[in-house]
């Protein structure tokens, strides 16, 4: 794929195509131009030369740094992708892939056929990819590059040696691939004894040397399945299934040492619709009856519609788990009952109402105390990811508050919204007097503040008001917190108004 | 669980039992008293005098252990009554909040918590009288409890005290607090009446006690606050 950066820049960005962009490189003496569109190509930008070179000859092109390591992460998921052709893949270097296709192309019928349908899906994805297929991976890495007939007229850089190498055999007059096989091995090995690899690499580009692919391991997820003989048309047949299939899974687990975190049971209709429940867990877990617990409710839901014709448990989401042991009795540990625990509630309630408190990096009460969901998953770990660089740094509580701040009184309870209240007070700056809060009115027996909090001016709208909290007391001995927001004449609004925001205990 | 609380000296305990009972506690320190406690955990209800009273949350979060997690159930109307719990104004931090729909879904994850042994405790906090809490839910509640050994509190707002199978039975209300040393126009200790109306193995009473740090004080009832009612054990 000879412009896989550009036109992963081009998908991602979605900036039109016709625009004079260049990624560039950080190379020894400056930005090395690494990929160009071809609006760029036509106004003299080549790969490989110096940004700088570039930009005299066109000053309107745009560099942009390239991002190999996304490049390298979307050559790995064509690799896997590519498994559609070949079980056996390499990624070979930075832009191309090696298929083994020895004994698949008749699936496709016929090499050509392979080729042209390599070629076409490469093209709905985008992206522009040359082709080559041949005995050797060596032959079809230098076809791929220089499109021919026969390897003779190859020049030498198809034989993928050392730059230095490649200079060398040029200067001798060696140009061809040709040119170069003409040549007694004995003389070319005694001419080219150090590393270069000359006679090894004409070895593998004619076979007589073999050059395996090394695919990458392919993690299979731990999955049981269960064909039936007959479609189940039995609401009950789901969880059935669920009870036989646990065992399965949970073995395969404890072989691997995994454990899982989230799990799911997919029931196949004989109409070919699927039905799937799934779960997730606090901590891993491979335990046979706290998965099926979790999982029961869930799967006995599932509408069998014209009947379940297969099923299958996958562990979507596996992590590292070894053998634990607390002690030499049958007891369970409090964390582990307490894992399981969040997950039972999650499952039943929501990720939402199930939730951790977090405290935040704020003096505004209702953001300071933030809560997080108890049991993660991975769009949850992504969304709180998300909204911690939102909020900006933020803590988890340890055994005690972040802030130890002498005479800082917080309520034990705080309203979701702060509810208007009517105040009478004695002066617009002084002391509130009395409230009425939701039709009740509650004379101030006692009152201290007040505690002045400033809005977050680097976050909040400059109409954002000042609020001064006081904690009051009313004749029965209730304690509430209430705020005035704002202060005469501060210019960001009328009269002050007044909310009441936390109970305390 | 902390068995029963600690009552230092210095005030008078009036138990509503009898007309004429007040035990005077003996002078001195270190003579500590205790509220009736249940001798095993158990399931407890305690009843706000009033939904927008936060006082009872202060009560019972000073007879809590909290050397493990603690589970805190609010129903969505308890929330919308009267506040979420926030956490900076607790005294514990290793919790986990839950919020249910309604009162059927809280007591089911009170009962799925008290079975669990990793947590300190239990608190539910239910709005009003809602058909799934009758006698069979506390039941069941106290049976799990005392089998798993975790205390569980069942928080009543706006309730009234029906039929149930909690072992002890409390009713919260927040009394005047006690003078602020430094400001006497500020509110100062915080102080509550509560009163034990039901109870297996202990006799009924009624309270006035205040809580600092660790211990509890015991001031007068209220109504006669010139009883000693400032007058604390410096420990």
């Amino acid at each position: 794929m000879p412009h896989l950066a550009i036109e992963r820049w081009a998908e991602s960005n979605d900036r039109a195509p016709d625009s004079p962009v260049v990624l560039t490189v950080e190379g020894a003496h400056g930005l090395i131009i690494h990929a160009v569109t071809k609006a760029a190509a036509e106004r003299g930008a080549r790969v490989g030369a110096r940004l700088t070179d570039a930009r005299a000859l066109d000053p309107s092109l745009v560099a942009i740094p390239a991002d190999p390591a996304s490049n390298a992460a979307l050559m790995q998921k064509l690799a896997r992708w590519a498994g559609r052709w070949s079980p056996l893949v390499e990624v070979d270097g930075a832009d191309s892939l090696r298929l083994d296709a020895t004994g698949v192309a008749h699936l496709f019928g016929g090499e050509e056929r392979l080729v042209a349908d390599v070629r076409r899906r490469f093209e709905s994805l985008g992206l522009t990819a040359r082709i080559a297929i041949a005995p050797t991976a060596g032959a079809a890495w230098a076809l791929a590059r220089h499109p021919s007939n026969s390897l003779d007229p190859l020049p030498v850089h198809a034989l993928r040696l050392e730059p230095n190498t490649v200079r060398t055999l040029e200067r001798l007059g060696l140009k061809t691939i040709g040119a170069v096989m003409e040549v007694p091995r004995l003389a070319l090995a005694r001419r080219f004894r150090g590393g270069e690899g000359v006679v090894d690499a004409l070895d593998r580009l004619t076979g007589r040397k073999d050059e395996p692919l090394t695919a990458a391991p392919r993690k299979l997820v731990p999955r049981a399945a269960l064909r039936l003989e007959e479609p189940a048309t039995y609401p009950e047949a789901a969880a059935q299934a669920l009870e036989r299939l646990i065992p399965d899974l949970v073995c395969q687990l404890q072989q691997r040492h995994l454990g899982v975190r989230r799990l799911s049971l997919a029931g196949f209709r004989v109409d070919g619709s699927v039905a799937a429940a799934s779960v997730a867990t606090s901590i891993p877990s491979r335990e046979p009856k706290h998965l099926q617990r979790l999982l029961a409710d869930k799967v006995a839901a599932l509408d069998p519609g014209f009947g379940f014709d297969a099923f299958a448990l996958t562990a979507e989401w596996t992590e590292e788990l070894g053998a634990a042991q607390n002690s030499l009795v049958e007891e369970a540990s409090g964390e582990h009952a307490l894992a399981r625990l969040i997950d039972r509630l999650t499952v039943k309630l929501s990720p939402r109402a199930v939730r951790k408190p977090q405290a935040r990096e704020s003096h505004l009460p209702e953001r300071a105390s933030g809560w997080v969901a108890a049991v993660s998953s991975p769009a949850l770990a992504r969304e709180v990811a998300r909204e911690a660089r939102r909020r900006g740094p933020s803590t988890a509580y340890g055994d005690s508050p972040p802030h130890e701040i002498v005479g800082r009184i917080r309520p034990q309870r705080l309203l979701d919204r702060p509810e208007a209240i009517n105040v009478i007070y004695a002066t617009p700056e002084g002391m509130p007097r009395r409230f009425v809060w939701r039709r009740a009115v509650h004379d101030i027996a006692r009152v201290e503040g007040p505690e002045r909090i400033a809005p977050e001016w680097w976050r909040q709208p400059s109409s954002a008001r000042l609020r001064d909290y006081y904690r009051v007391e009313d004749g029965k001995g209730r304690r509430y917190w209430i705020y005035r927001e704002g202060v005469i004449g501060d210019g960001r609004g009328g009269p002050p108004n007044w909310y009441i925001h936390g109970l305390f205990g | 669980m902390a068995r029963g609380l600690s009552l230092v000296a210095g005030g008078a305990v009036r138990a509503r039992s009898g007309p004429a009972e007040i035990h005077r506690l003996p002078p001195g320190l270190g003579d500590r008293w205790h509220l009736p406690a249940p001798s095993s955990p158990t399931l407890s209800e305690l009843f706000a005098a009033h939904p927008r009273d936060g006082g009872w949350a202060g009560f019972l979060l000073a007879q809590l252990d909290t050397d493990k997690p603690l589970l805190w159930i609010q129903d969505r109307m308890a929330i919308l009554e009267s506040g979420r719990i926030h956490p900076p104004g607790l005294p514990v931090q290793n919790l986990i909040h839950v919020e249910t729909r309604d009162a059927r879904d809280a007591l089911w994850a009170m009962e799925e918590g008290v079975r669990c042994a990793g947590l300190s405790a239990v608190i539910g906090e239910l709005w009003g009288d809602p058909k799934a809490l009758d006698f069979t839910a506390t039941r069941r509640l106290a049976v799990a409890a005392e089998r798993s050994g975790t205390p569980c509190w069942l928080v009543r707002l706006g309730g009234t005290a029906n039929l149930s199978g909690a072992r002890m039975r409390w009713r919260s209300a927040s009394a005047p607090s006690l003078i602020h040393p430094l400001d006497p126009k500020a509110p100062g200790l915080a102080a509550w009446d509560a009163e034990l109306f039901r109870a297996r193995g202990s006799p009924p009473g009624r309270w006035s006690i205040a809580h600092e740090a660790d211990r509890f004080h015991l001031v007068a009832a209220s109504g006669d606050r010139a009883l000693g009612g400032i007058e604390r054990s410096r420990a």
